[in-house]
Order: structure tokens, then sequence, then C-alpha cells
């Protein structure tokens, strides 16, 4: 946990990102306070603090006084916008670069890319049956 | 947020001919929990023993909340240092000792203290020189602890704990920490499991200072580069280099210095890994010596092979003077 190259402090901060993103942590539930945050992953609590902080200053998280830190109604879509420009920097592009080095088509990524998403629909589609349509 | 804080300036202390603390001059953030790094000898215990009053410097000051600590009982009823004998009544029963430092200090907890002495099942009942090395450490760290001084400071306490031992240690001061914040210095040279404990950190070497910042700080100012040999020395280009490892076509460098913002850019250009160096890495680096057998001049710092460094510069590590004139110091931008 916490191995990267970043400082602690943001990759704890990318850790609750990727949380919300990915539907583990939803929009106005609760998330762990610096004080169980620092005791579960043994760091230090001004550490913890640091990342919470900066997820208030963006507006994902929001503090409730006396309760503890909540996530914002609409941070999902927030982040979503986010990471849309940096996808398309990060990842598409060295994607292409590679392709290019290896000599392979656009078109033939490109077949590649849509095949893909279309199994990911329909596995979403079969998962979404199997639970009575729920979503 | 409570807990004294440290001043230490042009600190100087000798025993006889033999200089342990060299003109050191740091801070010790209030309310934090600072790390001490140092290699076996390099003025720890000194530097802490001064800020316990045991020892008074040669000349220099070390104020501990803002005055001199020596004979001063406000900051002496504030101040802890647990040293690895444990600093207890030896020949006396775990119990009378809390019962002795339960008198003397203000803000000990006797419940903290038993709690802590069923977790690191130690009998109230035994003698402290009956126990094992890593007891007598657990015990050093229930007096520590239990006391909630303003400035507690652990010299190398729990380096003969289990490793059971040691989390639960960890665990039990940070729980403590949070409830009760204060501060708290922990020296050592082993720092692998701990590193993510300290919100600072203070790495001296020969009495002198190599650096003092914030231990999320540290941790960014190196870098390793995995990837073919002549891509992974394109990347290095002028950056300082302090380890190197080759196998076959592929190199592993470390660099020392903080990251450029291309770094990313340039790594999948060149074809390498970027990967990170953990704090006792850096240390290592920081602290390795030209000779196995040490360095008697006391010029030791981060050195860099001759053939690592074509420029040839010379400089100090931190502009702290603790590199001294060395011509195979490598000067590290900041």
């Amino acid at each position: 946990m916490f191995d990267g190259r970043d400082p602690i402090y943001l990759q704890i901060a990318d850790q609750i990102r990727s949380s919300i993103l990915d539907g583990t942590l939803q929009e106005e539930e609760q998330v762990m306070s610096t004080t169980q945050y620092a005791t579960t992953y043994r760091i230090n609590p001004a550490t913890a603090a640091k990342a919470f902080a900066e997820l208030v200053d963006e507006g994902v998280l929001y503090k409730r006084r006396g309760v503890g830190m909540f996530v914002a109604t609409g941070a999902r879509s927030t982040l979503q916008a986010d990471g849309r420009e940096r996808f398309f920097a990060e990842v598409v592009d060295p994607l292409v670069d590679q392709a290019h080095v290896l000599g392979i088509e656009v078109a033939d990524v490109v077949k590649r890319i849509e095949d893909r998403a279309t199994r990911i629909g329909s596995e979403a589609e079969t998962r979404g049956a199997a639970q009575g349509g729920a979503r | 947020m409570s807990g004294f804080g440290v001043q230490v300036r042009d600190l100087i202390v000798r025993y006889g001919d033999d200089t342990a603390v060299d003109g050191l001059t740091l801070d010790i953030p209030a309310g934090s929990i600072t790390g001490l790094l140092g290699r076996n000898g390099s003025g720890k215990t000194t530097l802490l023993s001064t800020l316990a009053a045991f020892r008074r410097p040669t000349s220099g000051r070390a104020l501990v909340d803002g005055e001199d600590p020596w004979e001063n009982e406000r900051v002496m009823a504030g101040t802890c240092l647990i040293r690895e004998s444990g600093d207890v009544l030896a020949d006396e029963k775990l119990g009378a000792t809390l019962d002795y430092v339960e008198q003397a200090r203000p803000h000990f907890s006797r419940e903290l203290a038993e709690r802590l002495l069923d977790t690191f099942e130690l009998d109230p009942k035994a003698k402290q020189n009956t126990l094992s090395r890593g007891k007598k450490s657990a015990f050093g760290a229930v007096v520590g602890l239990a006391t909630r001084a303003e400035l507690t400071m652990l010299d190398e306490v729990y380096l003969g704990m289990d490793a059971p031992s040691r989390y639960a240690f960890y665990d039990a001061l940070l729980t403590d920490y949070v409830e009760h914040p204060r501060t708290i210095v922990l020296s050592s040279h082993l720092i692998e499991e701990i590193e993510r404990l300290f919100e600072h950190v203070v790495v001296i070497d020969h009495g002198t200072l190599l650096l003092a910042e914030p231990a999320d700080e540290l941790r960014t100012r190196g870098l390793t580069v995995t990837g073919p040999s002549d891509a992974v020395e394109r990347f290095s280009a002028g950056r300082t280099v302090v380890g190197r490892q080759q196998l076959g076509r592929t190199a592993q460098v470390t660099l020392f210095g903080p990251p450029a913002a291309d770094d990313d850019a340039r790594a999948r250009d060149l074809g390498v890994e970027l990967g990170p160096v953990d704090v006792q890495d850096l240390f290592v680096h920081l602290t390795a010596r030209a000779g196995a057998t040490g360095d008697a001049g006391g010029t030791a710092g981060l050195r860099v092979a001759p053939s690592d460094d074509p420029a040839g510069r010379s400089g100090s590590l931190t502009g702290s003077g603790a590199a001294g004139s060395d011509p195979t110091v490598t000067e590290v931008p900041r």
C-alpha cells in the first residue's frame, strides 16, 4: 500500500478518488476519519489529514461538523470530467505512439477497442439482468 | 497542538578529544512525530541526552520549548528520554518502576501502562534485569508512551523487539498520539517499517546535519530508473547517481534529487521504467562512506563515484556544512 513515487498524501487522495470513481464509495457516504486512516494503514495522522484537506479543497469531500467526512454530491461526475483529459494524454497518446513503433495500423487498434467495448457492454448487461436490472 | 518543540543551534558536544556532536543546527517541530536517523556513532544519543539535560553542551544551544533544559524543572517535567537500556530501575519489579514514574510524571497514565504491559505480555512482578532483550525494549516503550511527556524521545527503543511486538508498538504509539498529541522523537538506523509514521525526518552523520525536512518531501527526492543500459544512461545524464546495478543489458540506477517535470514523458520516450526509492535506501545512500571501515576525517556525506559525476562538481549536500570540502560530493539541487 502507498508504494508509488508520489508523496503518500497524494497517493491517499488518489486512492479515495478511485474509490469514488469505481463506486466503492458512494456520494453522501461517510469516509474513514483521518484517525482511522492513520491507524489502519500505519501512517502519520498529519499525512492523512493533508490528503483529506486536498479533497475538501477540490470539493470531492466535505466535512459535517462533529460527524466526519462525506463524499460530496456530484463528486463522481467532477472526477470523471477531470479524468477524461488525463486519460487521453496519459493512456491514448502513448498507445498511439506505441502502435506506431510496432507498425500496427490505427484501424486495427480501433477495431480492437470496439470489440472490447462491446464485450464489456454485454457483460454489464448480463450482470444487470442477473441482478434484476438493478442500477 | 501540544508538545514541546526543539531548537538546536551550532551545538557542539565533546567527550575529551572525541567530538560527538559537531556544530548541529536543526528544529524539531512541536507536536510532530520525528524520525532522528543516523548510523551507529553518528551522535543521535548524545543529541537526545543533551535535550534531556543528561549532558551539557560544550558550546552552542539546545532549547526545549524555548528554554535551556539544564536544571530547568518545568522543561524537565515534560521531557522523557528512553535509551536502549530502558532507563528504568533494573533490579526492581516492573510494577515498582511504574509506581516511581507515576509519582514523578504529571501526565503519566497508569491505565495505559497496564494495558501495554498486557499487550507486550510483561509480568509486573518480574524484575527488569531478568527480562530478555526484546522484553526490556518493550518495557522501555511502555514507560516512554505512558509518561505522555510533551517531548518524548525513544532512542532505538524498538530494535530489540520481535516483529509482532514492533507492530504492537507502532499501533500503540499512533493510537495514543492521536488522542494525546505531543512531540515524539524516534531515533534509529532501521526505519523500513516505521518511516510512514514520521511527519518529519532528521538525518545526522558524524555529528553534523545531512538533512531535516518533511518525510513526504524526502520520499520524492529519489528515483529508480530501470531499462536497457544505454537508455538508462541517457535518462540519468546530468543527474546525481547514487547507486547502480547491472543485470546483463538491463541497468537500474538510483537517482538523488528532486524529480523533473518531464521525467514521465522522457521515461516513456526512452523506454525506461521509473520507480520509487524507499527512505531506508535513501538513508543508506546518504550516509554511505567511501571506505568500508568508516571515515575518520568526518567528511562523510553523499559520496558519488567519480565515474558517475563527469562534471566533477563539488559542494555540500544541504549547505549545512555536512559534506565539507570533499571533492567527491555532488551538489544536490533543492
